[in-house]
């Protein structure tokens, strides 16, 4: 396995081998990435993050991943200002960044633009998000997420809830959990179904796939809720969304009827969709979920640069 | 007696099953006439009746295509044939098969894709998902294209 000047792009670049390795990773750095014990493997080496699009998590935690690995960060949170107003092209910039430091992580707006980055430099890109195209990193925690709570991924029902369509996290979840055999439920209104290409792609894994659109009676066998925002703007009709939005909340009402070692995880910011009285059920993985993110970015860090095997 | 529709060529290349209707397409595709037509005469038939059914074919005198330039026909004429005539007689001929990586041909249908971000130095460029039926991803977005014909560039 060689993960030195590697570029992660999507999820579908690497095997089913590469992420457990990944994952594995990430576990030997939880001590650093909570602070109770510190590395130095970045040590003199330097991250770019490029974000032209605005992040919260995905950003702050991969500086916070590089921080912990003692390495520094270089970078701009917002396209303003930046010479890509002057008209500058994504490729220039990335072929001047990466003289600056030893990896990229850049989110942009555009689909594909993270390839295109990768195509150009020389130092290894990881794509923190390419419009609603990819989001490794993301299916990286989540998975390691599913793992730590749940000992292992393939052996879950996993239920993928909400907006299916445009929400770029669960394609790529998908597709990764059909990788690991899991049995897959996707509950969407019929209008924000998961794309037929995704759909193609996981049973092509072998994957066991239902459709739903309701949360009861769908919910109850499941041993991951995954749940998703859904974005207002996907509906013409403020009153549908209305309907929609109520219909998809999980409360602590729904999780008695669910199992009980049954795991609630979201990508983050919910709105609606998690109840807040949720958050104190043992159910409620999404903030541990939020900090994996942190020690997955710091394995994917040290791997690319290899200073880890 | 049968009116002949097309001309036997002497030398040259004969392009023939291509879809009909598509044989206009074949010469966008090929550049050709352009640079690369030089000052051959093309010779252009369409829906005429064949064997198979209805199909076009493209005459191109005193030029010999090369596979690798005719190959990426393939994408919108999947059946036609590659003949090369020397003095009257059919001295050469293959199907067209679809390159593994087509760059430049057709473009992206994702208005998102960075591909069509009008100022960045990259071509389009497409993967071969499956060949039979043909379909292909973009390298950049990895969207399927839908309507490969509407995006030939």
């Amino acid at each position: 396995m060689h993960f030195t000047g590697r570029d992660i792009v999507s999820i579908k670049d690497l095997t089913r081998e590469e992420i457990l390795h990944i994952l594995s990773v990430a576990e030997d750095m939880v001590p650093a990435a909570r602070g109770s014990e510190t590395s130095t493997l970045m040590t003199g080496k330097i991250m770019a993050s490029l974000f032209f699009e605005p992040s919260t998590r995905t950003r702050l935690s991969f500086a916070a991943a590089m921080e912990r690995l003692d390495g520094r960060v270089i970078g701009f949170a917002r396209p303003g200002g930046t010479s890509l107003q002057k008209g500058e092209t994504l490729a220039d910039t990335i072929r001047t960044v990466e003289s600056y430091c030893d990896l990229i992580v850049m989110r942009h707006p555009q689909e594909g633009s993270a390839r295109m980055a990768a195509e150009f430099a020389e130092v290894p890109v990881i794509n923190g998000g390419d419009g609603a195209g990819h989001h490794p990193t993301q299916c990286l925690l989540d998975l390691f997420t599913i793992q730590k709570e749940r000992g292992d991924i393939g052996g879950n029902r996993v239920a993928l809830i909400g907006d299916l369509k445009y929400g770029r996290t669960v394609h790529s979840l998908a597709y990764a959990l059909a990788l690991f055999k899991a049995d897959l439920t996707f509950i969407a209104p019929e209008q924000l179904q998961m794309p037929r290409e995704v759909v193609e792609e996981c049973e092509e894994h072998g994957a066991s796939i239902s459709f739903e659109t309701e949360l009861n009676g769908a919910i109850e066998d499941v041993d991951v809720m995954y749940v998703t925002r859904i974005q207002k703007e996907r509906f013409p009709d403020p009153e549908e969304y209305k309907k929609v939005a109520g219909i998809y909340t999980i409360d602590t009402d729904l999780l008695e009827r669910a199992q009980s070692d049954a795991i609630v995880m979201h990508p983050l910011p919910r709105v609606y969709e998690i109840s807040p009285d949720v958050d104190e059920t043992p159910a409620a993985a999404y903030f541990r979920q939020a900090f994996n993110g942190v020690p997955v970015r710091m394995a994917l860090i040290s791997l690319v640069a290899g200073v880890v095997e | 007696m049968k009116e002949l529709k097309v001309q036997p060529i002497k030398n040259g290349t004969v392009i023939d099953h291509i879809t009909p209707g598509c044989a206009l397409k074949v010469l966008k595709i090929l550049r050709i006439p352009g640079d690369t037509g030089g000052g051959s005469i093309i010779s252009v038939v369409m829906n005429v009746e064949g064997g198979q059914g209805k199909k076009d074919i493209v005459k191109i005198e005193n030029r010999e295509l090369k596979a690798h330039e005719v190959d990426k026909i393939a994408l919108i004429a999947p059946n036609a044939t590659i003949n090369i005539i020397r003095d009257y007689e059919v001295r050469d001929k293959h199907r067209v098969s679809v390159p593994d990586d087509i760059v430049g041909i057709v473009e992206c249908a994702n208005p998102s894709c960075i591909s069509n971000a009008s100022n960045e130095p990259i071509q389009p460029r497409f993967t071969v998902k499956s060949r039979d039926p043909l379909r292909i991803k973009c390298f950049y977005c990895e969207r399927e294209i839908e309507d490969i014909s509407d995006g030939i560039i």
